[in-house]
């Protein structure tokens, strides 16, 4: 079984503005052990998706419809109480900006110790001993000294340190990283990827890696889900989904610059839809360089297609005969 | 033929203040630009890249005078920028802000909201008087061509656009005054994945269309291999390696360079990164380390490295790089 199954999940914003079709039919499963990207550009669900996991998507957001499958129970029909057991304990959540996410009024270990605290009822000292623990996990310098500190005497990667031993704190069984190298220096950025890997391999843990580089993805991850516009495009492996892309993942793959060679870059056109109003049919179709009548009219299901990748295509199958 | 611009030995310093509450008292100097020295030629593009706070941005600015150098002197078709705002003529200013212009990072702060696009665009006209204004109208829509955008466009404002459409905005703007030279500061980095293409490409096409020189600002190594024809790249205010894209990219010198490019993940499955982790973090520019600034992370220092300041050596055609034992990593 897997750890984490969400089926047709429909997150939805009830706005001024009309209603944000921001999660629409959402399917995807992560496997117990394994890293799994969640990848896809801004406003294509990707933070939505895991809050709607968390039971924490902020209002006027509202999950509608679907199934979110923890280790075989279903988080949508568990009472408020129930998911609070949940959150951080078993599911953990790293954000994007570490900056806004730590309380600049309360040191490291006074904010951490209290979420150890909140959830175990354990006496300060232990809980203390806890953080330190976490913080040497992270490899942050000098825990028993930075436990005394507030979060603006540590630079950004350092935050992010912090940021990531909190969500280990309780042991989750699962975690959440909300591009969590966004906002940092590549030198840094590398240094938590290899932090990432290290804790997923050390502690066997599951992580989904949230983001929008097709270079992280490619190495971090082993399996893929490519999200656009609220509609998951294609899952599947890391190899699969380099190989046999969906014409989405193939457009950004191509626009993309590479470190390792000079090409031209093929631009796709048209900007990003507003999930307000949505393209019908399939959402990427007025930028797809291979749209037909049929991609305007029908909305293509999520398919098996075989080695385990799904892909929502109307052509997909017909256009791997003539890929070189 | 001479450079047509050429950066000699510039510095910027910013004064630190204590935090006294009588009198400010200066305590150190950010070291933002520390002696740095380039050339863009004409129909160029060189990149500047390296990582948040190494002076990157400073150095656009000094080369506008929007900040004004320590020291230092910026030549631009032979004639000295620095005296030429502080004594030279307004007809001679105004020459030399038409020539350069920039575009920033940030396409959302840099429109103003109450302006049509339209009135965005022609306002360089106004201030210039370059173009009378019974072609003010063609312009524009020339402009709006160039850019991407469709003439429609001209009456609208600019919450009414995505980010990558704000960003073609910006660079209609900067192009109306028929600059030689374009400094481009994070021209994509808050642009959404599928739409960095396009603006790379449109930055690129107008190069060729219409000749000018680009000072391609980016912390994003592999934007720059893509764009530019030289790089430049620095740590700390200084310039720490300096060469033609293909040389350096595939035969990068300096330790910090080939720290920096180890660090960038490919997209692809079969490559997987050998990542030299740096140890610790960029150190405070306001009291820079002794020697060579890079030694507390680099695995090669020593005693040397942290007494005496290398220079830039010539370690192959018009490939530069400063380090004592750049011999040891060619
Ligand atoms: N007006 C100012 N007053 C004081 N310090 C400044 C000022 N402007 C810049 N600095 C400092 O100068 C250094 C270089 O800044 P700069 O903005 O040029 O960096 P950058 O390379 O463009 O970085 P980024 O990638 O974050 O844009 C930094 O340490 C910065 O904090
Ligand atoms: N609090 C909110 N109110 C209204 N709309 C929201 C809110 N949060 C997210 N959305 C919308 O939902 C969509 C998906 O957002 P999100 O999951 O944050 O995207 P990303 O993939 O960048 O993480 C976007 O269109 C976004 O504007
Ligand atoms: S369904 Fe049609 S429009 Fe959508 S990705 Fe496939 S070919 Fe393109
Ligand atoms: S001069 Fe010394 S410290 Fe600096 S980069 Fe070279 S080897 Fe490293
Ligand atoms: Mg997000
Ligand atoms: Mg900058």
């Amino acid at each position: 079984m897997n750890l984490l199954e969400i089926e047709n999940l429909k997150t939805y914003f009830f706005t001024e503005a009309g209603v944000v079709k921001a999660v629409d039919d959402v399917t995807l499963s992560v496997e117990r052990g394994c890293t799994v990207g969640l990848v896809g550009e801004s406003g294509s669900g990707k933070s939505v998706t895991a809050q709607s996991v968390l039971r924490i998507v902020p209002r006027p957001g509202k999950i509608i419809g679907g199934k979110i499958l923890f280790n075989g129970e279903d988080l949508l029909l568990k009472k408020e109480e129930e998911m609070r057991k949940y959150r951080g304990k078993k599911i953990s959540l790293i954000f994007q900006d570490p900056t806004s996410s730590l309380n600049p009024l309360f040191t490291i270990g006074s904010q951490l110790a209290d979420i150890v605290i909140e959830h175990e009822k354990v006496k300060k000292e232990e809980a203390l001993d806890r953080v330190i623990k976490a913080l040497r996990i992270v490899k942050l310098p000098d825990p028993e000294h930075a436990i005394y500190q507030y979060p603006h005497q540590f630079s950004g990667g350092m935050k992010q340190r912090i940021c990531i031993a909190r969500a280990l704190l309780l042991n989750p069984e699962l975690l959440f990283a909300d591009e969590p190298t966004t906002n940092l220096d590549v030198t840094i950025q590398a240094q938590i990827i290899a932090l990432l890997k290290d804790l997923q391999r050390e502690l066997g843990m599951t992580l989904v890696m949230i983001t929008h580089d097709m270079g992280i993805v490619a190495e971090m991850c082993k399996y893929v889900v490519v999200l656009y516009a609220g509609n998951v495009m294609e899952s599947g492996s890391i190899e699969e989904i380099f190989e046999r892309p969906h014409p989405y993942t193939e457009a950004l793959l191509k626009a993309v610059p590479r470190l390792d060679e000079t090409r031209k870059l093929i631009s796709i056109p048209g900007n990003i839809p507003n999930l307000i109003d949505p393209p019908s049919g399939c959402r990427f179709h007025p930028r797809c360089q291979y749209a037909i009548d049929l991609c305007k009219e029908k909305k293509p299901p999520l398919e098996d297609v075989g080695n385990s990748h799904f892909i929502s295509c109307h052509r997909w199958r017909e256009l791997q005969g003539g890929r070189s | 033929m001479p450079p047509l611009l050429e950066v000699r030995d510039l510095v910027k310093y910013f004064p630190v203040y204590s935090r006294g509450i009588f009198r400010k008292k200066i305590i150190g100097n950010v070291h933002a630009v520390d002696h740095i020295s380039f050339t863009v030629n004409e129909r160029e593009t060189v990149g500047l890249v390296g990582e948040s706070g190494c002076g990157k941005t400073t150095t656009g600015k000094l080369i506008l005078y929007l900040e004004k150098p320590s020291s230092g002197q910026i030549f631009f078709e032979g004639k000295e920028i620095v005296q030429t705002f502080s004594k030279g003529s307004k007809e001679e200013q105004m020459k030399l802000r038409r020539s350069m212009q920039m575009v920033f990072q940030n396409p959302y702060a840099s429109l103003d909201p109450r302006m049509t696009v339209y009135d965005i665009i022609s306002e360089p006209f106004k201030i210039h008087k370059h173009v009378p204004s019974s072609e003010w109208k063609e312009r524009v829509y020339k402009l709006l061509e160039m850019v991407g955008l469709e003439p429609y466009h001209a009456e609208r404002y600019p919450h009414e656009f995505s980010g990558g459409q704000r960003q073609r905005i910006c660079i209609a703007r900067a192009l109306a005054v028929e600059p030689k030279f374009i400094i481009a500061d994070e021209p994509v980095s808050s642009l959404d994945v599928s739409i960095r293409a396009q603006i790379l490409n449109l930055i690129m096409e107008l190069q060729e269309r219409l000749g000018m020189s680009y000072l391609y600002i980016s912390h994003d190594l592999s934007s720059v291999r893509q764009i530019s024809q030289r790089v430049i790249v620095m740590y700390l205010g200084e310039i720490v390696e300096h060469a033609p894209t293909e040389k350096l990219f595939d035969r990068p010198v300096h330790p910090y360079t080939k720290a920096l490019m180890s660090a960038v993940p490919i997209p692809d499955p079969k490559r997987k990164m050998n990542i030299i982790v740096l140890p610790g973090e960029v150190p405070s520019p306001i009291n820079p380390p002794p020697g060579c600034r890079f030694h507390p992370r680099c695995q090669y220092a020593d005693s040397k490295c942290k007494e005496e300041k290398p220079v830039l050596s010539e370690v192959d055609i018009d490939h530069f790089v400063s380090c004592h034992y750049w011999h040891k990593f060619v």
